[in-house]
């Protein structure tokens, strides 16, 4: 098993070509992202803009071309870099039966988390004091996002991969979520969000690109 | 962390979740029992029902096994856990073994009650001396259903139409455990005259079986849920 090399970018992809069901959905993709940034992957539906982050995140291999997450390499080292990336997709990834503090709880317990480290991670995202007891299923969308959140910080994800994360959001809950992202790369994760809506992600973003018939523009 | 213990907060999860959700005692188990009682009507005769109750109670079994198999996997997929697993990089055997666990243990509780049903409605008689045989029967058959169930759980998880395809793939790889594990049973209750011996051979096929489907089951779990994705 390989190190990282933490000279290296967080991501980076050349000529990254992937295909799923018989159709490429990337096709000769070029990316860079260093640590601590806020990369916008902008564009229409079906550009490539989910496959992009399920390459990054080890769930969709490469069938040419080069990549690196951590500096580790996606092709022979993606069981190294998985631990390190949290994917929040169209879903949150959380047990709907399950209270908040028991996912968060479930969810830190796999890379050994403390209980400290667990407790943190629910307060850093404000779900510690009114709905640690509650079962998810009761949850607003917005308060599933931020539980799912806490799930990614007390897994320790390094990586954050985000697809449409403001979607089914009220104004409320999209500006927590912009603040809670800021805070994460202050204190180290880097963030790669993928959206449709550029003038509201595009606010929160260090850096835009736009993703389109599977190829990356800067 | 090691295997044993991600396998342990796996299984510790599903059980939590079933203690919350109660799926098993309010749905499943109630499934059961009205499926024991509708062989009671169609087998009236009671010298009949005594006869074939312990094949009954393994048909019983495997019918619930699918409900539970499917409850079991739609926890992981109704908000995208099972993703969330792999991207998490969470050993995939520690997800095979502790999902089998948690249905082992489960399915045990459910055999349990049908038997005390089967003792009930078909008049089946348990001998001091069969005893062992019936229990580790029971250990045997529910380890190899709760490692079938979890490996083909996984297998349909990502696919559309899991509801029926699961049936079709599990039931012809449990025969074996329907017949060994009825004649067992059928040795440790003495029905129609069956020697207690006779049943051990069957105890054995039951562990083989359970062995090499836990062996098989958490080689290929892994690269099954990967495909299924």
């Amino acid at each position: 098993m390989s190190e990282p090399d933490p000279t290296q970018p967080v991501v980076e992809l050349r000529e990254a070509v992937a295909v799923l069901g018989g159709f490429p959905v990337l096709a000769g993709a070029d990316i860079r992202v260093e640590r601590g940034e806020i990369l916008l992957l902008q564009g229409p539906n079906g550009a490539g803009k989910t496959s992009l982050l399920r390459v990054c995140a080890g769930l969709l291999p490469l069938e040419r071309g080069t990549g690196s997450v951590f500096g580790l390499d996606l092709a022979s080292d993606r069981q190294s870099i998985r631990p390190r990336v949290g994917l929040l997709g169209h879903h949150n990834g959380l047990y709907r039966d399950l209270t908040v503090a028991q996912n968060v709880q479930f969810w830190g317990s796999t890379v050994g988390a403390t209980d400290a480290e667990i407790d943190a991670a629910m307060t850093r995202l404000g779900v510690r004091d009114r709905l640690a007891d509650v079962p998810v299923a009761k949850l607003s969308a917005g308060q599933k996002r931020r539980s799912a959140l806490a799930c990614l910080v007390a897994r320790r994800a390094e990586l954050w991969l985000l697809d449409e994360p403001h979607a089914g959001l009220d104004a409320a809950a999209r500006d927590e979520l912009d603040a809670t992202l800021r805070e994460a790369t202050s204190v180290g994760a880097t963030v790669m969000v993928a959206s449709h809506e550029l003038e509201r992600a595009g606010a929160l973003a260090d850096r835009i690109v736009e993703v389109v018939g599977g190829q990356v523009r800067t | 962390m090691s295997r044993w213990q991600i396998a342990r907060l796996v299984a510790a999860k599903d059980l939590r979740i079933e203690r919350r959700s109660r799926v098993v005692t309010n749905q499943v188990l109630p499934f059961a029992g009205v499926t024991m009682v509708m062989f009671a009507f169609a087998l009236d005769a009671s010298n009949v029902l005594e006869r074939v109750a312990p094949g009954l109670v393994w048909l019983a079994t495997l019918f619930s096994l699918l409900l539970l198999v499917q409850r079991s996997f739609a926890v992981e997929t109704d908000d995208g856990a099972l993703d969330a697993l792999r991207v998490a990089g969470v050993d995939p055997v520690a997800i095979y073994w502790g999902k089998s666990l948690a249905l082992a243990v489960e399915l045990a509780a459910l055999e349990a009650v049908l038997l005390a049903a089967a003792v009930f409605l078909y008049g089946a008689d348990v001998p001091l001396g069969g005893v062992v045989l019936l229990v580790a029967t029971l250990l045997a058959a529910t380890s190899g259903l709760a490692c079938v169930g979890t490996l083909y759980g996984g297998l349909t998880a990502g696919f559309s139409g899991r509801e029926t395809l699961l049936p079709l793939l599990v039931l012809p790889v449990v025969a074996p455990v329907l017949i060994g594990a009825t004649r067992a049973v059928e040795s440790a209750l003495g029905t129609d005259g069956v020697a207690l011996s006779e049943g051990w051979p069957w105890l054995g096929l039951l562990s083989v079986f359970a062995v090499s489907f836990g062996v098989v089951g958490a080689l290929a779990f892994g690269p099954l849920i990967d495909e299924a994705a």
